[in-house]
């Protein structure tokens, strides 16, 4: 059931910065089938969000892809015209951004919001567009859809512009849907429901989905397979259930330890959490030959300075792959 | 009780206008904050949990007298902090400090990390010159900066460092209690672990008792010896932490703490519990329990009259009909 419908290879995307140009992506490859749902963990400023941003053709005006290729669907969207990407837009390939309050439009009705995707690349006319928008509402459960078409969005709750927000990336029954933090600025119980129809919809439609996340329970939730970013470089890949078992990149083992999670019953308690020190490198030390995450890493040696490390199955069942020096402690 | 409690607040109130008339032509307002009592002992931490728009802030400002109370009392050791005005007011505050949760908009932009810190020194006008500079360099070593990072402005600082800084403004003026206003949900994952850390080891240290704010139940049960879980402007369940985490009483809390993510266990393994109804009106009285309308449980007891915390004097108690039947 290998069907793949995006595969990243060698992906590198260089921002022109005054300290000159510096891969804010740097080498990537992944790959994505029907239907899978894949997780992007990493803290801010490591590359998960210009990942999708690339995958939208969305960069910034200061980055461009330098090489790789981003074959959807066998085709190569690198170099494809501005009036292809804006067909797969919303379309083929859609995403749901982190802020529910900024990303709609607050001088439109949330009716003609959706309407206007279906309009673009449907061709509906205008009531046909707003009776697929009422229908729209209605699988992202928001109550009485049929009046709240012509609801503002100041006038819903976060979590209803959130669930206006996915109805819009799912107008046009996209292939992938990128979810860049869909959650984050929204409470627990609210999450909870986000995360159940965004997982109802990818079995039901098939949709392959990208969750961007700093939440390794949220990826336990969502995603099948995940995929863990440092500094523009994936660090760590394989299946969640493999990587939250047995991380094999410092940075991953930290991200899942430095976390206070919720122990049901338990009575002794550890004082401190497992930190992981400093912070994520300037942008201009990206692209460097050497293991990005040394200065802040508990196995660091001279290796790790000297040569930037390469991506690498290891265990037998091809699970997991990690650039470490050191993916089983120092002494190997 | 073997302490007596530093902090005590009783039957804390706070009501916003709002704007609009009811049809009797009165103002319109909200209760945001209900009738609210708990006590921290000195060195402890109490834990209040809600989602957003339940009160926490708002009962934590009005405890800072930051926000006008309507009704309650506020003691803080053994004197009435929540009467005082004026003079005694401005001196007194010294001792309620909070760590506010933005470190990006809580710092001025056009000070020195130094003379942010020395702000409420300042302006409590009881120290030296000389004094305030002593401080500042012990408070800059607690908090984990170095001496040459005084001079420099917040924008030069990373999130987490702000955050220090934070820190160390709120810690100045020797305060007794601090409050941590959701200290950590602005910053990286593995950042917040460092200021969690640090948070911990600066109460030993300057034997401080905070009352933390957070929606992160994971950050509760790490920090907290109380917790108090809040729902439209009221404290629905209040237990120490292993008691709350080993059974948790309110069907609230139960539905808050189901929808946690968790790395254990998989999704479909989770039997969480559905409260996707719509929060009551609080401009207007309530006549039952407020989560009756999203509890999967609720009963016809629960729409006709508020619910208290049980039972009294309890170290676990709950507001909920059903556990008293």
């Amino acid at each position: 059931m290998s069907d793949t419908i995006l595969d990243v290879k060698n992906l590198r995307v260089e921002f022109n910065t005054r300290g000159g140009i510096v891969p804010v992506l740097d080498n990537l490859s992944f790959s994505l089938d029907r239907g899978e749902r894949i997780g992007f963990v990493g803290e801010s400023g490591c590359g998960k969000s210009m990942t999708a941003l690339a995958l939208m053709g969305l960069l910034p005006s200061i980055g461009r892809v330098a090489s790789g290729q981003i074959l959807f669907k066998g085709q190569d969207i690198v170099n494809a015209s501005t009036k292809r990407m804006q067909d797969i837009r919303g379309n083929e390939i859609s995403m749901i951004f982190q802020e529910p309050m900024t990303s709609l439009n607050p001088v439109f009705t949330i009716g003609s919001q959706i309407a206007e995707v279906l309009h673009r690349h449907r061709n509906m006319d205008k009531s046909e567009a707003l009776k697929t928008a009422v229908d729209l509402l209605d699988a992202v459960k928001i109550p009485d859809a049929r009046n709240r078409i012509a609801s503002y969005p100041h006038q819903m709750s976060g979590g209803q512009r959130q669930r206006v927000m996915i109805a819009i990336a799912l107008a046009c029954e996209p292939e992938i849907l990128i979810a860049d933090e869909p959650t984050t600025a929204l409470d627990v119980t609210v999450q909870a429901e986000i995360f159940d129809l965004l997982r109802d919809i990818g079995v039901q439609t098939n949709t392959a989905m990208i969750l961007i996340t700093h939440d390794m329970g949220a990826v336990r939730q969502m995603a099948q397979r995940m995929l863990v970013m440092y500094a523009g470089r994936k660090v760590e890949e394989g299946t969640v259930d493999q990587i939250i078992k047995s991380p094999r990149h410092p940075y991953t083992k930290g991200l899942i330890s430095c976390v206070p999670h919720i122990r049901k019953g338990a009575d002794r308690l550890p004082n401190t959490l497992p930190e992981i020190d400093g912070i994520v490198p300037d942008i201009t030390s990206f692209g460097k030959d050497q293991c990005l995450f040394a200065p802040r890493c508990e196995r660091l040696t001279q290796q790790c300075l000297d040569r930037k490390p390469d991506h690498q199955m290891i265990g037998k069942a091809e699970q997991q792959s990690v650039s470490c020096w050191h993916p089983y402690g120092r002494q190997t | 009780m073997s302490k007596p409690a530093l902090l005590s607040v009783r039957n804390l109130s706070v009501r916003f206008p709002l704007k609009g008339r009811d049809e009797h032509g009165k103002r319109k307002t909200l209760l945001a904050v209900d009738n609210v009592s708990f006590d921290i002992p000195e060195g402890k931490t109490l834990g209040i949990v809600g989602e957003s728009g339940s009160g926490k802030t708002t009962a934590a400002l009005a405890v800072a007298r930051l926000v006008e109370k309507e009704a309650g009392q506020i003691i803080l050791d053994g004197h009435d902090f929540g009467a005082l005005t004026g003079d005694e007011l401005r001196i007194a505050r010294q001792n309620v400090q909070i760590i506010f949760q933005d470190p990006y908009s809580s710092l001025n932009p056009r000070l020195r990390a130094e003379d942010i810190v020395r702000e409420p020194l300042r302006h409590a006008g009881q120290t030296s010159r000389q004094e305030q500079d002593k401080i500042i360099d012990e408070l800059f070593h607690a908090v984990g900066l170095r001496p040459e990072q005084k001079r420099l402005f917040p924008h030069q600082f990373s999130g987490g460092q702000r955050q220090r800084i934070g820190i160390a403004r709120a810690l100045a003026p020797r305060p007794s209690i601090v409050i941590c206003d959701e200290p950590v949900s602005a910053l990286d994952v593995a950042v917040q672990a460092q200021i969690l850390n640090l948070l911990k080891s600066l109460q030993k240290q300057f034997n401080l008792t905070y009352l933390f704010i957070s929606h992160d139940l994971g950050v509760i049960q790490h920090m907290c010896d109380e917790i108090a879980v809040m729902y439209m402007g009221q404290v629905v369940e209040r237990a120490n932490r292993n008691s709350f985490f080993k059974q948790q009483k309110h069907p609230y809390s139960n539905a808050l703490l189901s929808a946690v993510p968790s790395i254990e266990l998989h999704a479909e393994h989770i039997r969480r519990q559905d409260i996707s109804g719509a929060p009551p009106d609080l401009t207007v009285p309530q006549t039952g329990c407020r989560f009756a309308g999203r509890c999967p449980l609720a009963q016809k007891a629960c729409h006709l009259s508020v619910p208290v915390l049980l039972p009294e004097n309890a170290s676990h108690q709950a507001a909920c009909h059903l556990l008293t039947d």
